[in-house]
């Protein structure tokens, strides 16, 4: 099924979303990968707040090339979920709304959407030209010294998405 | 003797990081192409052609192919009769990586060191490949290595009674452990014989053949038939969403090996399999 859905969701939207629907998605969503995590990770630990309020937010797994002038971003797409594995339960537990990226998760991370009714999505692998085109804007929130991976705030439209893994525990890679 | 400066050298390693970057070379868009027409699934066939809208989008606009634009590879064919002056080769060709990624608006991931990790901020080092061949000319050979993929790639160290069976799962057992990771379709280079690194050395060679020619080798042509149907028919299709397309091509090398020995590589890449040559 073919869906457009603004982001943040609500949760009725994130419950009816099942693995396979096509989505495109517009509003906001934040980037980080395995270096703004590892931090992440790192502050919780020390009992400091995030940089950014993850609530019901969506992460995009993503360090884009530079932009040239004029431009937004360079290319942006996914980079592999499974390295961001380590961090995500805990992340979820405390309110993600959903990520985006490529490839398997473990089981943990499978148990933690169905339990926080999230959502995992995947954008395409290598189409970062394409994905570059639905970011109409970018800025860098927290972790600046991370160059590429540091936390960006995407503004997204029609950012094209499919479903992976749903709140009901259907995951569509074999 | 033949001189070359190897300012030279920097200004070819440059040019052609950004041109890999951004252009995929013919026999990848027409694999593409092939994978295109024949993919069975509809989700499949509309994510093919996502991946062929973005090379041309990205060639147009001049935006990186995909965001990870690799650690960079170089293969150095030197000919012995070349005589380097103006500095020192090594050197020339980092020289011709920062300029180029820097240049090129390329993305810089590349960590100073595994464990400490800080970016070099300018992609480089290389990781470079001497080989001296007799003549008078350098051929230099860049692919850009993203790390999706080659994190999935393996080594194996079978034994001679595994024989060609033994290979065969080590290929297909490397493949689906990669699935959707790598971003299929995939292009498979395999190194079979030698030692460790030299198995290592021929995968990661044998990704910079050209889609659709084969080893002239009449058992390795046939060994690369046989197992591109049995990888596509392991369905894991476009972005691993399922479909009859996993991978585009399997590119074989071989080395003669030790008695005691059958070392396989299998080195994952991704459709956006970026190889360049030039010849100097
Ligand atoms: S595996 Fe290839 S296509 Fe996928 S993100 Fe890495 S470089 Fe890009």
């Amino acid at each position: 099924m073919t869906k457009n859905i603004n982001v943040p969701m609500n949760e009725k939207e994130k419950e009816e979303l099942t693995a396979g629907d096509y989505v495109y998605l517009t509003g906001t969503i934040y980037t980080a990968r395995d270096a703004a995590h590892k931090r992440m990770q790192e502050a919780l630990e020390k009992g400091e707040k995030l940089p950014i309020d993850i609530v019901n937010q969506i992460i995009y797994y993503m360090g884009p090339s530079p932009a040239r002038e004029g431009k937004v971003i360079g290319s942006a797409g996914p980079t592999t979920a499974g390295r961001m594995d380590k961090y995500t339960p805990g992340l979820l537990d405390m309110g993600l709304g959903g990520m985006i990226g490529k490839g398997k998760r473990t089981q943990a991370v499978m148990d933690a959407i169905v339990k926080n009714g999230s959502v995992y999505f995947a954008a395409v692998g290598g189409a970062g030209a394409l994905l570059s085109k639905s970011i109409v804007k970018s800025e860098v929130v927290a972790y600046d010294d991370l160059g590429t991976e540091a936390i960006r705030k995407l503004e997204v439209e029609n950012f094209p998405v499919i479903v992976v893994a749903d709140s009901k525990g259907n995951c569509l890679y074999k | 003797m033949r001189e070359i400066n190897v300012n030279e050298i920097t200004n070819s390693v440059s040019s052609m990081c950004i041109e890999v970057n951004h252009v995929l070379s013919n026999d990848m868009c027409l694999a593409l192409d092939n994978a295109c027409n024949s993919e069975k699934s509809e989700l499949g066939k509309q994510i093919l052609n996502q991946l062929k809208e973005n090379l041309i989008i990205a060639k147009e606009e001049m935006i990186p192919i995909c965001q990870d634009t690799g650690m960079a590879v170089v293969f150095l064919e030197i000919g012995q009769d070349v005589h380097f002056v103006g500095g020192n080769l090594e050197d020339a060709v980092n020289e011709g990586i920062r300029k180029g990624y820097t240049e090129g608006y390329l993305r810089k991931s590349v960590v100073d060191d595994p464990i400490i990790r800080n970016n070099t901020k300018d992609n480089t080092p290389a990781v470079i490949h001497y080989s001296v061949v007799p003549g008078d000319k350098v051929k230099i050979t860049i692919s850009p290595k993203g790390f999706g993929s080659e994190n999935m790639s393996k080594v194996y160290m079978l034994k001679p009674a595994d024989g060609i069976e033994g290979v065969k799962n080590a290929i297909l057992s490397a493949v689906k452990d990669a699935g959707p990771n790598a971003c299929p379709p995939m292009v498979i280079g395999v190194g079979i014989g030698g030692t460790f690194e030299k198995c290592a050395l021929m995968a990661k060679h044998a990704l910079t053949r050209k889609t659709g020619e084969h080893s002239d080798i009449p058992y390795v042509k046939e060994l690369e038939e046989e197992m591109l149907d049995k990888i596509n028919a392991l369905g894991i299709g476009p972005a691993g969403l399922g479909g009859s397309v996993t991978a585009m091509a399997i590119n074989i090398e071989t080395y003669p090996t030790h008695i005691a020995g059958l070392p396989v590589a299998v080195n994952i890449c991704c459709h956006v399999n970026r190889h360049i040559e030039r010849v100097i």
